[in-house]
C-alpha cells in the first residue's frame, strides 16, 4: 500500500539552471501573476514574525502607542536582559527544558524507530506484518488522545509531574517506525548486507556501522518530524506538569501569558519570550532544510 | 516486501531482532497501547456511593459513561464546532497549499529557495506560541493593523471560530505545501515534454497532469488535516485568555479536560475514546472514498 516518492533531485537542478523551457517561453503576464501571488503569500506568512520580532526591541509604552510593523526607540537587549532575571531566569531554565525534551526526546526516538522500522524491512520473521500494522494504527491514534489515559497511569504510580512523565512517552513515534521502514527497504541493498555478513560482522553491529550512514538523509526527517511532534505537543506537559522547573517553554509562557490580566509587565516578557524560543527552530529548520525538502513526501500513501 | 533475506536458519541467527524490536515495542506498548486499553477500561466505571455521604467507589458500569456522552450537548456542540471548522477550513488551507505548490514547481517563479523556507517558516512556531502572538495580532490595542481590529472584532463569538482557522491556516500551510510540493518534484520529467511539444500552457498542465498526480499526497494532507481539526486543543485553549466567547467546551478535547478537571475521569476517558473512534472513521472513509473514485 505504501511507495516511496524519491524526489529527483536531478530535476530541481534542471529547473535552476532554466533548461526547463523547452516549448514557448511563458508569456510576461503569467510570470508577473505568479511572481505577484507568490510575494503576497510571502507578505503574509512573514508579517507576524516580522511584528514580533518588531514588538520585542520596544519598551513597554511604544509597544502601544507606536505603529507595530516598525521600531520605535531600540530596547532589544534590555528586554532581553530583563526577561532572563525575571524570576532567577527561570526562563532560560524553560528553553533548557525544551531542549531537553525535544532533541534528546526526538533523538532516542529515531534511533528506536529506525531499529525497528529497520528490522521490519530487512528481515522476515514470524508477526511482522501483525507489529507493522499496529504500528500502522498507532500513526492514527492522535497524541492527544493519550494524554489523559497517560496521566492517569502515571499518577498511579506518583510519577505524575515529573520529567519522566513527558519525556518518556515522547520517545515514541510510530510514524518514524513507518517512514524508517520505507527509507530502509529503499536505500540499504540486501548485497551491502550480505557482503557485511561474509566479513564477519553480526547483524547489529553491521546496523549500526552500515545501515546507519546509507538511511541518514532518512533519519534526519524523522527526527525533525519527531522534534516538531514533541515540541507541539502541548497537551502533555499541560495535564502532566506543575512544577515550573520542568516545563517546556510553551507551557511556560502559555502560564505567563494566562496571567498577563493581573500582572501586566508579563506581556513583554511573553513577546520577547516568543521571539527567543522560535529563532532556535527557524535557524535548525533552515541549515536542515535539503532534508525536510525531500524527505516530508515520502510518507505519501498511494 | 521482496527484497528481506529469509532468515529461517537457527533461532541464534534469529536473537539479534530482539535488539532491534524490543526497546520500541516495549515503548510502545506503555506508552501507546496501554493508555488506550486504560481509557477504555476507564471509561468503563462508575462512581457508586453508600447513602449520600458514604465514601465512593469505583464500579464496573457498562456502558453508562457512553450514555452520558451521547446525551452531554456541550460535547456535541464542540463535536459540530469542529466539524464546521474543517469543512471551512481544510480545503481553503489545502487549496492554498497545493496553489503555492503548483507555482513554485512551475517555470513562472524565480527563488524557489527562499519562498520555500518563507512558507514553511511558520510551522517552526509552536502553536502555542503562534496562537499567543495572533492573539496579540488580533487584539485592537496592540494590533499593527488597530484600523482593521478596533471595525472587526475577531475575539466576538461568531467569530473567533474563524480567528483560531487563520492561526491554523497560517502556521500548517506551509507544511502541507512541502508534502504536495516534493509529490511533484517526483513526478518524471518526460511526462511533460510531450505536453509541451503539444502547446499546452503551464495551467493546462497544471490541471491535467500535475494535480492528478499528486493525489496521493492530497490524501494524506487530508487526513492529517482531518485529525489535527477534531483534535483541535491548543490554539483553543489559548484564545480563552483573549475572548471570554471561548469556554471550556469550545472543542471535543477542551471538553474532555473540563471533565478530567472536574476530576471525572471516567467520564472524559469515555470522551476520548468517542472522538478517537469518530477520528478514526472519519479519517478512514476518505481514505476509501479516495481510493474508489481513483479506481
Amino acid at each position: 500500500m505504501s511507495i516511496l516518492t524519491t524526489p529527483k533531485r536531478r530535476r530541481e537542478a534542471a529547473s535552476g539552471g532554466n533548461s526547463l523551457h523547452v516549448g514557448p517561453r511563458p508569456a510576461i503576464m503569467s510570470r508577473l501573476a505568479a511572481m505577484t501571488i507568490m510575494i503576497v503569500a510571502t507578505i503574509t506568512f512573514l508579517t507576524p514574525i516580522w511584528w514580533l520580532f518588531v514588538a520585542s526591541t520596544k519598551n513597554r509604552s511604544d509597544l502601544t502607542s507606536t505603529n507595530g510593523l516598525w521600531f520605535a526607540e531600540w530596547n532589544f537587549g534590555t528586554n532581553v536582559s530583563a526577561l532572563l532575571d525575571y524570576r532567577g531566569g527561570i526562563f532560560l531554565q524553560w528553553l533548557g527544558n525544551s531542549a531537553i525534551y525535544t532533541v534528546g526526546g526526538a533523538l532516542i526516538g529515531t534511533l528506536l524507530a529506525a531499529m525497528c522500522g529497520y528490522a521490519l524491512a530487512k528481515y522476515q520473521f514470524r508477526g511482522r506484518e501483525v507489529l507493522f500494522n499496529v504500528v500502522l494504527g498507532g500513526v492514527l491514534v492522535p497524541l492527544t488522545a493519550l494524554a489523559l489515559p497517560l496521566f492517569l497511569m502515571f499518577s498511579m504510580v506518583n510519577l505524575t509531574n515529573t520529567f519522566w512523565s513527558v519525556f518518556l512517552p515522547s520517545l515514541v513515534s510510530p510514524f518514524g517506525v513507518y517512514l524508517s521502514r520505507i527509507f530502509a527497504a529503499a536505500s540499504v541493498p540486501d548485497e551491502v548486507l550480505e557482503a557485511a555478513r561474509l566479513d564477519g560482522s553480526n547483524e547489529v553491529r553491521t546496523f549500526f556501522t552500515v545501515s546507519v550512514r546509507l538511511m541518514f538523509p532518512a533519519l534526519v526527517t524523522i527526527f525533525l518530524f519527531q522534534f516538531v511532534a514533541i515540541w507541539n505537543n502541548f497537551f502533555l506537559p499541560l495535564i502532566m506538569l506543575r512544577d515550573e522547573s520542568i516545563m517546556p517553554v510553551t507551557l511556560g509562557l502559555y502560564n505567563w501569558n494566562s496571567q498577563v490580566s493581573q500582572i501586566p509587565e508579563l506581556r513583554g516578557y511573553v513577546l520577547i519570550g516568543a521571539l527567543l524560543s522560535v529563532i532556535p527552530l527557524i535557524l535548525m529548520f533552515s541549515l536542515l532544510q535539503r532534508f525536510w525538502k525531500n524527505g516530508l513526501g515520502s510518507g505519501a500513501i498511494k | 516486501m521482496s527484497s528481506s533475506i529469509p532468515m529461517n536458519r537457527t533461532r541464534k541467527r534469529q536473537g539479534f531482532l530482539a535488539v532491534f524490536i524490543l526497546p520500541f515495542g516495549l515503548l510502545f506498548t506503555l506508552f501507546y497501547i496501554l493508555p488506550i486499553l486504560y481509557a477504555m477500561w476507564q471509561s468503563t466505571r462508575v462512581v457508586e456511593r453508600d447513602g449520600t455521604f458514604g465514601a465512593a467507589r469505583e464500579v464496573f458500569g457498562g456502558l453508562t459513561q457512553y450514555q452520558n456522552v451521547f446525551s452531554n450537548t456541550e460535547f456535541w456542540e464542540s463535536i459540530g464546532r469542529v466539524l464546521m471548522f474543517g469543512a471551512v477550513q481544510v480545503p481553503v488551507m489545502l487549496g492554498l497549499a497545493l496553489l503555492l505548490a503548483l507555482l513554485l514547481d512551475s517555470p513562472l517563479v524565480k527563488g524557489r529557495r527562499f519562498f520555500r523556507l518563507a512558507y514553511f517558516a511558520p510551522y517552526a512556531v509552536p502553536g502555542v506560541i503562534a496562537a499567543i502572538m495572533w492573539g496579540f495580532l488580533f487584539s485592537p490595542n496592540l494590533s499593527p493593523f488597530d484600523w482593521v481590529m478596533t471595525n472587526v472584532d475577531f475575539m466576538s463569538p461568531t467569530l473567533v471560530l474563524w480567528a483560531i482557522a487563520i492561526v491554523v491556516t497560517w502556521v500548517y500551510t506551509g507544511y502541507n505545501m512541502i508534502i504536495i510540493y516534493s509529490s511533484l518534484l517526483a513526478i518524471p520529467q518526460d511526462i511533460f515534454e510531450a505536453a509541451r511539444l503539444d502547446g499546452a500552457g503551464q495551467v493546462r498542465i497544471a490541471w491535467s497532469i500535475k494535480i492528478p498526480l499528486v493525489v496521493p499526497s492530497l490524501v494524506l494532507t487530508t487526513i492529517f488535516s482531518i485529525i489535527g481539526t477534531l483534535q483541535l486543543l491548543t490554539e483553543p485553549q489559548v484564545f480563552k485568555t483573549f475572548s471570554t466567547a471561548v469556554n471550556s467546551t469550545y472543542t471535543p478535547n477542551l471538553a474532555v479536560y473540563a471533565a478530567s478537571s472536574i476530576p471525572d475521569y471516567s467520564l472524559a476517558a469515555a470522551m476520548s475514546v468517542v472522538l478517537a473512534v469518530a477520528t478514526f472513521i472519519l479519517s478512514f472513509s476518505v481514505l476509501k472514498f479516495t481510493q474508489r473514485k481513483a479506481d
